[in-house]
């Protein structure tokens, strides 16, 4: 039974001997609103992303695992372009953290570590250094770790790192969430040209953060924005853009 | 007896023995917080991990916690690997971070390179490593007073409830066997309070020395089909009291 979740458009079962592809495109229907494919997670909370040069693959244990990912509860959670690889692995191990029984240290004390550098890079006070430490913990964890639990814990992470590093580069160097999803590192306004004035975005802020007539321009407010980016989701011309929110603070800075 | 070489060093040890006991025989260094001779091995600290291969496994390793991997002959153990240590030094990096002021963890972290944690230090700094000894210990004397609370990162050590644990008994096991110290109790002439609980003082009746709860007597007379007036003298009274015994039969008549 595979039953691809959101964002793909259909579920279903099927024999083994299929690869990535056929169960996502042909099987699951592709990605809603035929989004861009950005990667593909296979195997529950321990299992690891699967990018789209690897869609080919053969669904089977052995080359799941070789790719970083495993079968494990034969789940597959597809994701978008507007998914942040940095964020994805933070919410496996926000699942993991949990579901550790404390026993051993390196799982214990690991996961709980991991989580805590994850939360520095997605609020951007991560220093260059953060993905060798990553890298480091991963490989004692996966060495040290008592049972499976903890030895695959890492593997959101090694994977995430694995294809999609410049994505964590990004984060960690620049400061910014190519995916715009990182709320403390993205921030979002809307382009006067192609603003039709629909008012879907006023009424999809949460925080009242957006202001305009039907018809007319609409403004974000970054004062009151949480970048939570419902806005971007609910505009159907594609008026509202996000952008790194190190530019205002930037722009505060120089006053020209 | 099975022979198993440690570090390029063979050495014949008993049959069911752990290749930690294997490796200590034979001079290596092994670290460990959670295991302690009188109790089962539990493996749960992972500081004495070892990589074990054999001849004909062709150069093939797999890491193992020594304290419950049990010896077989022909088996060969480094100590000291590349991928041991580095290991070890992240165990013990988390641990420094746990516990940022514990001396046994700085001394151990820094044999291993590590003078100052990587990882976000703890900012309610603890000294428990929570190695489970103390209610293993407990476990093991058969009271179960107290055990581990919660799972995860939440995990503590704890009574039931966090109140005074009804099935103690104040021996002392725990904060004894605690290779941090950090289970406070206090003992007096008349009273010992740990765990948040008070127990009266048993004295010897000879020498006066506060040497046993009551509790505790009543509790060993129990398990020992004894009569708790057994345990009123110390143990130091009742071997000077065996000895005079002794002294008076072997006397001439």
């Amino acid at each position: 039974m595979w039953a691809p979740s959101w964002p793909a458009a259909e579920s279903g079962s099927l024999p083994w001997e299929r690869n990535l592809r056929r169960i996502i495109y042909d099987i699951g229907g592709g990605i809603l609103k035929d989004r861009p494919f950005k990667a593909v997670q296979t195997g529950g909370p321990s299992g690891g992303c699967v990018p789209e040069s690897l869609l080919d693959l053969p669904v089977d244990f052995e080359k799941l695992t070789e790719a970083g990912s495993m079968m494990g509860s034969g789940g597959m959670i597809v994701m978008d372009d507007r998914t942040c690889m940095v964020n994805v692995a933070r919410y496996f191990l926000g699942f993991l953290v949990e579901e550790s029984c404390g026993k051993c240290v390196p799982c214990r004390e690991g996961l709980k570590q991991m989580l805590a550098m994850y939360d520095q890079i997605l609020e951007g006070t991560a220093d260059p250094g953060i993905l060798d430490r990553i890298e480091a913990l991963s490989a004692g964890m996966q060495l040290g770790s008592l049972c499976e639990l903890g030895k695959s814990a890492p593997n959101p992470v090694l994977s995430t790192l694995r294809y999609f590093r410049e994505e964590y580069e990004a984060h960690v160097l620049h400061k910014s969430c190519p995916a715009g999803v990182c709320r403390d590192l993205t921030a979002f306004e809307i382009i006067e040209d192609a603003c039709n004035g629909c008012h879907n975005c006023y009424r999809a802020c949460p925080a009242d953060a957006i202001t305009g007539k039907p018809k007319k321009m609409h403004t974000i407010h970054l004062d009151k924005c949480i970048s939570c980016g419902a806005c971007y989701d609910a505009c159907p011309t594609e008026a509202v853009r996000f952008f790194p929110k190190i530019e205002i603070k930037e722009e505060a800075a120089c006053p020209q | 007896m099975p022979a198993v070489t440690i570090d390029g060093k063979t050495v014949q040890v008993r049959e069911g023995a752990t290749v930690l006991e294997a490796a200590r025989a034979a001079g290596a260094d092994i670290p460990t917080l959670c295991n302690h001779e009188a109790l089962e091995p539990w493996g749960g600290c992972r500081l004495c991990l070892v990589d074990v291969t054999r001849k004909e496994w062709d150069g093939w390793c797999k890491m193992v916690v020594s304290c419950m991997y049990p010896v077989e002959d022909g088996l060969i153990v480094h100590t000291r690997t590349e991928r041991v240590n580095a290991t070890r030094k992240v165990v013990l990096d988390l641990l420094l971070a746990r516990c940022p002021e514990t001396p046994l963890i700085q001394k151990l972290a820094a044999e291993y390179g590590v003078e100052e944690t990587s990882y976000v230090p703890n900012p309610a700094p603890t000294d428990c490593i929570l190695c489970g000894l103390c209610t293993r210990v407990c476990d093991h004397i058969g009271v179960s007073a107290i055990s581990s609370v919660d799972r995860g990162a939440g995990r503590e050590i704890a009574p039931p409830f966090n109140a005074p644990p009804p099935d103690c008994i104040g021996c002392l096991a725990c904060a004894e066997i605690c290779p941090t110290d950090c289970i406070p109790f206090k003992t007096s002439d008349t009273k010992r309070t740990i765990w948040g609980k008070d127990f009266e003082m048993q004295r010897c009746p000879k020498c006066g020395r506060a040497h046993i709860t009551k509790a505790q007597a009543t509790y060993y007379a129990g398990r020992g089909g004894v009569p708790e007036s057994y345990f009123e003298m110390c143990d130091s009274c009742k071997r000077l009291q065996q000895a005079e015994t002794f002294a008076s039969l072997a006397a001439p008549r």
